[in-house]
C-alpha cells in the first residue's frame, strides 16, 4: 500500500525489539468484545490512485462549475480570478504540510506569513490590530459578538436586517446557549438600509452593533452615525465585511468608526470549493487586542538579535486556559490565510483598486442592461459589485430555469429568506471581474424569456 | 494563589555562534528575507487587471479617499519572496514530525489533485442542488464511511475544526437534555485532557469538574461512579487518552454515565490509533469528533484550515446540527436547511458555520479513505501502533515512560523530564533535536506528566525514519541528563535562535508599522 | 502598617481598615517572567478565598486570590505597562490591588513575615 513504508521484515524485527509475538499483542487493552477480528464488512478495500481519481471524476462532472457557464452568485462567497502563482505556492511542501508554529525557531516562514497577514487584513479594515484568521466570516462574527459583550459587560446584540442569514443563524444558535440577547430583523425590499431602525434599537443596555457592509442585498451604507450613537451608549460597533475586494473602492469600516471589523476573506485567494474551506477575518481597534480571540503573531527578536516572530497571547487560548477561555478557536485557516496574503501581495493597494474599480464597472453595466429587461426593477441606490433585483415574479423558480439552460443566475431571496414571501422576487446578482458582456446578454436574455 | 507552572517557561539560553560573515546576511542556502511591507510598494502589482470601463459610480458617496497602505510585488518577486519564507518552516514533507496527538501523517498529493478538480473547486454552495449532485454525492459518502468506521448512528459533518466538533457534541448533549427538561449543570473532564474539552464545556455553560486519574495513567472508573448523578450532564473522555493508553474501562464507563442519565462526548483526537481495529460506537460512546486532519490525512496547511464531523449516537442524532446532506428516495441528494429543518429535523440545535461545511477537506478525506479501504485503515492503526511502541521500549532506558510498566501505548509514547541534570528541562531536549533535523514531540502536554513528551510518529514514517529519531533522541536526552551546557543555546543551526517570547507577550507587536510612526508611539 | 501572608502566596499590607495586596517573591520565581496581570476594577467586591486577579506567564495563567473579604479600591496602573515589576519588586511597587476591608477578624487566620518563610521551607 503506497503510504505505509513499513514492510513485512520491518515489522517482524520491531514485534521482536518490542517483545511481542504479534500485533493483536500490542492492542490487548482493548476489551475482546470491542476487537474487530477482520477490516469491516461492506466498506471497499483498497485502491488505486487510478481508480479513485476516476471514481471523483465521474462525480466531478456532475456539478456545473463556475467557469464553465455564465455566473452570477454572491451572498458571502465569490468568483474572482486567482493568479495561477497562488496556488502553487501553498502546495509546497514547507507551507501545505506544516504544522502550527509552535516551534518559532523553525516555522518562520509561516510566522512572518501571518504577520504580513495581519498587518494586510487591519490596514484593508482600517483597525489597528487583526489576528491570524478564524474558521469563516459566519464564525467571527459571532465571536466579535461574543467579544462585545465581554468588554461592555452587557448581553443585548441589535443586528443589521443586512446581515447574511447565515450569519444571523449562527449567532441565534450561539445566542441560545450563552443567554445572549439578539434583536434581529428580516431585511426589506428598500433602496435604503436599516440604519433608522438600528439607530432607534441603541441604548444603554446594547452591547454591540453588527452591521454588514456592503449588506445582503448589496446596499451601501456610511457608518458613522450608527458608530457615534453606539459609543454615546457605551456600545461597540461590529461591521461584517463578506467582500472584501469593496474595500479597494469603498472607505474601510474602521475609518467610519467601528470597534471590530470582521469578514469573510474567501474573495481573495481562495476559490469557490462549494463553501469550504474559507478564512474567517478578524480586526479591532488596540485597546481591545487582548480580547480577542484566535491566534496572533507577534514581532519579537531572538538571542542574537535577529527580528523574529511568535505566536504570543496565547494566554487566551483555549488549550491554555481551559475552562476560562473565552473562545473556541483552537485554530485558524493557515493555508487559506496564505492564500489571501500571496493574491494579496500580487495585488498590492494598485491592484486591489483596479480589481474594485472593474468589478464596480461591471456590475454598473450588468444593472443597467438587466434593469432594462421588461419585468425587471433595480432595487439598490447603491453597490459595489453586487445588487438585488425586483423580479415580477418570485425569483427561486427562475434560478433553477436558468439553470436548466446552462446559466447560474444569482441567489434568489426565497433561497436566502423561504420564510419571508415578501421577498420572493428578489434576486441578488453578483458580477465581478470574470463576467463578461456575453454573460450579461445571456442572463438578460434568459431573464427576459423567463419573465414573459 | 495557584501557581501554574504548566505551560513552560521560555530561556533564551547563549548563543556560542560567531558572527555571520556575509555581507548580506544570508548563509548559502539560508536566505533571510524582510517584510512586503519592506520590499514592496503601494504602486506595484503583479497582476494585469484590464482597465475598467468608465461608468457614474454608484458607490453611494462612500468612495474611498485615501491610501490603504498594502505594498504589492511583481509576480518574480513575489514567488521569491514565498519561497524563501517557505524554506524557513520544517515539515513533514522534510523529515518526522513526531507532534503527539497532532497525527503528521504524510499528505498524499491524490487528495491535492482530487479537491482542485472544477466540479468540486469552482462550484458556489448556493447553486441549485440539482446543478451541484456530485458534491452532494461526496459528503453523503463521507459521511457514510465515517458512520461504519466508528459504529456509530449519524454524523455531522457541519464543524469546521476538532474544536468546532467538540462543541457540536456538547451543544447536542445540552439540546438533548433541554428536550427532556432536565438541568444538569456539570461535565465531567479527565485532568489529562486537552484544553479545548473544559474550554469548550465552559463556553456551553457547564461547570467542569474533574475526574481523577489511577496510577496506571487511566480514568478512575470508581471515582467517576461515585460522582455521577443528576446534577451530571456527562462525560469529556479521550480514548485512547492524552497518555497515548487505551481506556480500558471505557464501556464500563459508557454504561455507568448512561444509567446516571448523562452522555459520553469522545474526543476523536487519537482515532488513528484504532481506526478499523476498534469502533468506538461499540463502547457506547454518544458522539466523538474526527480530525480530518489528524487521522484522514488532510494537510496542516501551517495552522489550518481543518475539518471536525462528529458521529453521533441515536439518542443525540436529532439534535445534530444543519444543514447536512440527506439521499431521499428518489436518488438525488438534498441539502437539508433551515428550510426543511421543522419538517425534516425539527429538534436541530441550530447551525454552526454558513454554507454546508469543509467540502475542500471532504474530498481530500475522502480520497485518502478510497484509496486504504477498509484493509488499508486497518493496517494504519496497526502501524502506528507499531511504531509507537518501537520507539517507547527504545528509549525507556534513557527517558522514563511512566507507564510503560504497565503495558502497551497505543499511537504515541509518554516520556518525562524525571532524571535531566538540575537546571535541565524538556525544552531543552526539544530545542535540541530541532539541530538533529527533527520537529520536537509535542512538549508539556499532557498536564498529569511533569515535563511531558509526548511522540506520535504515526504509520507514514519508515523503520530507518525511526532508528535514526531514536538515535537522535538518545543522544540529546544523555546530553540533558549529564547537564550539557551546550544544550542551552540550542537550536544553533536552525534559520533562528530561542526567540524572546517573555518580550513578545509583554510588548505585543501583531502589526507592521512605517518606522517614523512606531518612534513615535514610543 | 502590618504585612500578613497566604498559604496561597499572596502577600497583604493593612493601614487601619485599608490594605494592598500581591504576590510574594517565592511565588514570582515559580512563575517565571511574568507578562501581563489582570486587576480587579475599582468597585469590586472581594471574597476571601475567592478569584481576585490573574497573573500571566508566557505560557500559563495563574489566580490571584483574595486574602480578606472587601471592596476594591484601585488596581496597581503601573501593570499594565510594566508586567515586569511583579518579578523584579512583588513585595514593593509590584503590588496588585488595594482594597478596604469587609472583616478585619479575617486577618487572624493569616501568617506573620517568621511563619510564612518556615512554610515555604517546608514546600
Amino acid at each position: 500500500m503506497r503510504y505505509l513504508p513499513l514492510t513485512d521484515t520491518d515489522r517482524h524485527s520491531m514485534l521482536a525489539t518490542i517483545g511481542a509475538k504479534s500485533i493483536d499483542d500490542l492492542f490487548v487493552d482493548v476489551p475482546a468484545e470491542a476487537r474487530l477480528s477482520a477490516p469491516i464488512a461492506g466498506l471497499p478495500n483498497h485502491a488505486s490512485e487510478m481508480a479513485v481519481e476516476r471514481h471523483f471524476s465521474n462525480l466531478a462532472r456532475q456539478n456545473m462549475a463556475a467557469s464553465h457557464h455564465p455566473f452570477f452568485l454572491g451572498a458571502g462567497a465569490y468568483k474572482h480570478h486567482v493568479p495561477a502563482t497562488v496556488d502553487h505556492i501553498i502546495q509546497r511542501g514547507e507551507f501545505l504540510t506544516s504544522y502550527t508554529p509552535y516551534q518559532p525557531e523553525i516555522a518562520q516562514g509561516t510566522l512572518q506569513m501571518l504577520f504580513e497577514f495581519q498587518t494586510q487584513v487591519a490596514r484593508m479594515f482600517g483597525c489597528d490590530v487583526a489576528n491570524a484568521s478564524m474558521y469563516d466570516g459566519s464564525t467571527a462574527c459571532w465571536e466579535a459578538i461574543s467579544m462585545a459583550g465581554r468588554v461592555t459587560k452587557r448581553k443585548k446584540a441589535v443586528l443589521s436586517s443586512g446581515l447574511h442569514p447565515h450569519y444571523v443563524s449562527v449567532a441565534k444558535t450561539m445566542a441560545h446557549f450563552t443567554g445572549d440577547t439578539l434583536d434581529t430583523a428580516l431585511p426589506s425590499l428598500a433602496a435604503v438600509t436599516d440604519a433608522d431602525r438600528l439607530l432607534a434599537a441603541i441604548d444603554d443596555e446594547t452591547s454591540c452593533v453588527v452591521v454588514q457592509y456592503p449588506d445582503i442585498l448589496g446596499r451601501i451604507a456610511d457608518l458613522g452615525e450608527i458608530a457615534a450613537k453606539a459609543h454615546a451608549h457605551g456600545a461597540l460597533l461590529i461591521a461584517v465585511v463578506t467582500e472584501p475586494v469593496a474595500l479597494g473602492a469603498i472607505r474601510s469600516p474602521g475609518e467610519m468608526g467601528a470597534d471590530i471589523v470582521v469578514g469573510e476573506g474567501q474573495s481573495i485567494g481562495v476559490g469557490l470549493q462549494f463553501g469550504g474551506p474559507y478564512v474567517g477575518l478578524f480586526a479591532c481597534k488596540e485597546k481591545f487586542a487582548r480580547q480577542m480571540p484566535g491566534r496572533l503573531c507577534g514581532e519579537t527578536v531572538d538571542a542574537t538579535g535577529k527580528r523574529g516572530f511568535v505566536l504570543t497571547l496565547s494566554t487566551r487560548e483555549q488549550h491554555i486556559r481551559r475552562e476560562k477561555a473565552t473562545s473556541n478557536i483552537c485554530t485558524n485557516a493557515g493555508l487559506c490565510a496564505l492564500a489571501f496574503s500571496i493574491h494579496m501581495t500580487l495585488l498590492g493597494e494598485r491592484g486591489l483598486r483596479d480589481l474594485a474599480a472593474l468589478n464596480h464597472a461591471n456590475a454598473v453595466r450588468a444593472a443597467e442592461r438587466l434593469s432594462a429587461v421588461r419585468g425587471v426593477t433595480l432595487l439598490n441606490d447603491s453597490f459595489f459589485n453586487e445588487f438585488t433585483l425586483k423580479l415580477s415574479k418570485p425569483a427561486r423558480p427562475v434560478v433553477h430555469a436558468l439553470a436548466a439552460q446552462g446559466i447560474l443566475g444569482g441567489v434568489s431571496l426565497g433561497r436566502l429568506f423561504p420564510d419571508a414571501s415578501e421577498l420572493e422576487n428578489g434576486l441578488v446578482i453578483a458580477v465581478t471581474e470574470t463576467v463578461t458582456e456575453d454573460d450579461i446578454e445571456a442572463l438578460a436574455a434568459a431573464l427576459q424569456e423567463a419573465l414573459a | 494563589m495557584t501557581i501554574n507552572q504548566s505551560g513552560w517557561r521560555p530561556e533564551m539560553g547563549v548563543s556560542n555562534d560567531e558572527p555571520v560573515a556575509t555581507y548580506t546576511g544570508n548563509r548559502a542556502l539560508m536566505l533571510e528575507e524582510a517584510l512586503i511591507f519592506e520590499i514592496g510598494t503601494t504602486d506595484t502589482t503583479g497582476v494585469d487587471i484590464a482597465p475598467a470601463p468608465k461608468v457614474a459610480s454608484r458607490l453611494g458617496g462612500l468612495d474611498r479617499n485615501t491610501g490603504i497602505g498594502l505594498p504589492g510585488l511583481s509576480e518574480p518577486e513575489t514567488v521569491r519572496h514565498y519561497t524563501r519564507l517557505s524554506r524557513q518552516n520544517y515539515a513533514i514533507d522534510l523529515g518526522l514530525f513526531p507532534l503527539g496527538s497532532c497525527t503528521m501523517k504524510h499528505n498524499p498529493r491524490l487528495n491535492e489533485k482530487v479537491a482542485r478538480m472544477a466540479g468540486f473547486a469552482d462550484v458556489h454552495p448556493l447553486q441549485p442542488q440539482e446543478t451541484v449532485q456530485g458534491a452532494l454525492a461526496v459528503i453523503q459518502e463521507l459521511a457514510v464511511w465515517l458512520i461504519e468506521l466508528t459504529g456509530m448512528y449519524g454524523v455531522a459533518m457541519a464543524p469546521k475544526a476538532g474544536a468546532h466538533g467538540e462543541l457540536c457534541g456538547i451543544l447536542c448533549i445540552k439540546a438533548a437534555l433541554e428536550a427532556r427538561g432536565e438541568d444538569r449543570p456539570v461535565i465531567l473532564v479527565p485532568e489529562s485532557a486537552h484544553g479545548t474539552n473544559p474550554a469548550t464545556a465552559a463556553f456551553a455553560g457547564f461547570r467542569v469538574e474533574n475526574i481523577p486519574a489511577t496510577a496506571e495513567g487511566r480514568v478512575d472508573l470508581a471515582a467517576l461512579k461515585a460522582r455521577l448523578g443528576p446534577d451530571v450532564a456527562g462525560v469529556m473522555i479521550t480514548n485512547p487518552n492524552t497518555c497515548g493508553l487505551f481506556e480500558r474501562d471505557m464501556k464500563a464507563i459508557s454504561d455507568a454515565v448512561h444509567a446516571a442519565g448523562g452522555y459520553v462526548y469522545c474526543d476523536g483526537a487519537n482515532f488513528n490509533a484504532i481506526v478499523g481495529r476498534v469502533r468506538p460506537g461499540d463502547l457506547g460512546i454518544d458522539a466523538m469528533h474526527i480530525n480530518l486532519h489528524k487521522t484522514f490525512s488532510t494537510p496542516h496547511g501551517g495552522g489550518g484550515p481543518g475539518s471536525g464531523p462528529v458521529v453521533l449516537s441515536e439518542a443525540l442524532a436529532p439534535f445534530g446540527p444543519i444543514p447536512f446532506v440527506s439521499l431521499m428516495k428518489d436518488g438525488t441528494y438534498k441539502l437539508v436547511e433551515e428550510e426543511s429543518a421543522g419538517e425534516l429535523h425539527p429538534q436541530t440545535f441550530g447551525r454552526m458555520a454558513a454554507f454546508h461545511g469543509q467540502i475542500g477537506m471532504f474530498t481530500r478525506a475522502l480520497s485518502y479513505i478510497l484509496s486504504h479501504g477498509a484493509d488499508g485503515l486497518r493496517q494504519v492503526a496497526e502501524d502506528a501502533v507499531l511504531n509507537a511502541n518501537y520507539i517507547l521500549r527504545s528509549l525507556e532506558d534513557v527517558l522514563e515512560a511512566p507507564f510503560a510498566a504497565s503495558g502497551p501505548c497505543m499511537h504515541e509514547a509518554l516520556f518525562s523530564d524525571n532524571g535531566l541534570a538540575e537546571g535541565f528541562s524538556t525544552l531543552d531536549i526539544a530545542k535540541g533535536l530541532i539541530d538533529e533535523g527533527f520537529h520536537p514531540m509535542t512538549v508539556y502536554f499532557p498536564l498529569v506528566v511533569h515535563g511531558a513528551m509526548l511522540v506520535e510518529p504515526t504509520e507514514t514514517e519508515s523503520k530507518a525514519t525511526l532508528d535514526q529519531f531514536i538515535g537522535a533522541l538518545r543522544s540529546v536526552a544523555r546530553r540533558a541528563r549529564q547537564g550539557d551546557a551546550a544544550l542551552k543555546s540550542a537550536p544553533r543551526f536552525a534559520p533562528r535562535h530561542r526567540l524572546d517570547e517573555t518580550l513578545a507577550a509583554r510588548k505585543p507587536v501583531l502589526v507592521w508599522k512605517e518606522a517614523e510612526l512606531a518612534q513615535a508611539a514610543e | 502598617m502590618t504585612r500578613f501572608f497566604t498559604d496561597e502566596h499572596e502577600w497583604i499590607d493593612v493601614d487601619g481598615s485599608s490594605a494592598t495586596v500581591g504576590i510574594t517573591d517565592y511565588a514570582q520565581g515559580q512563575l517565571g517572567d511574568i507578562v501581563f496581570v489582570e486587576t480587579p476594577d475599582a468597585g469590586k467586591s472581594l471574597t476571601k478565598g475567592g478569584d481576585a486577579a490573574v497573573v500571566e506567564s508566557v505560557k500559563a495563567a495563574s489566580d490571584v486570590y483574595a486574602p480578606v473579604s472587601g471592596t476594591v479600591t484601585e488596581g496597581n496602573p503601573a501593570l499594565a505597562d510594566d508586567p515586569a515589576l511583579v518579578n523584579s519588586d512583588p513585595e514593593g511597587e509590584g503590588w496588585f490591588f488595594k482594597l478596604t476591608l469587609a472583616d478585619p477578624s479575617e486577618l487572624d487566620c493569616l501568617m506573620d513575615a517568621d511563619a510564612y518563610k518556615a512554610f515555604v521551607a517546608g514546600l
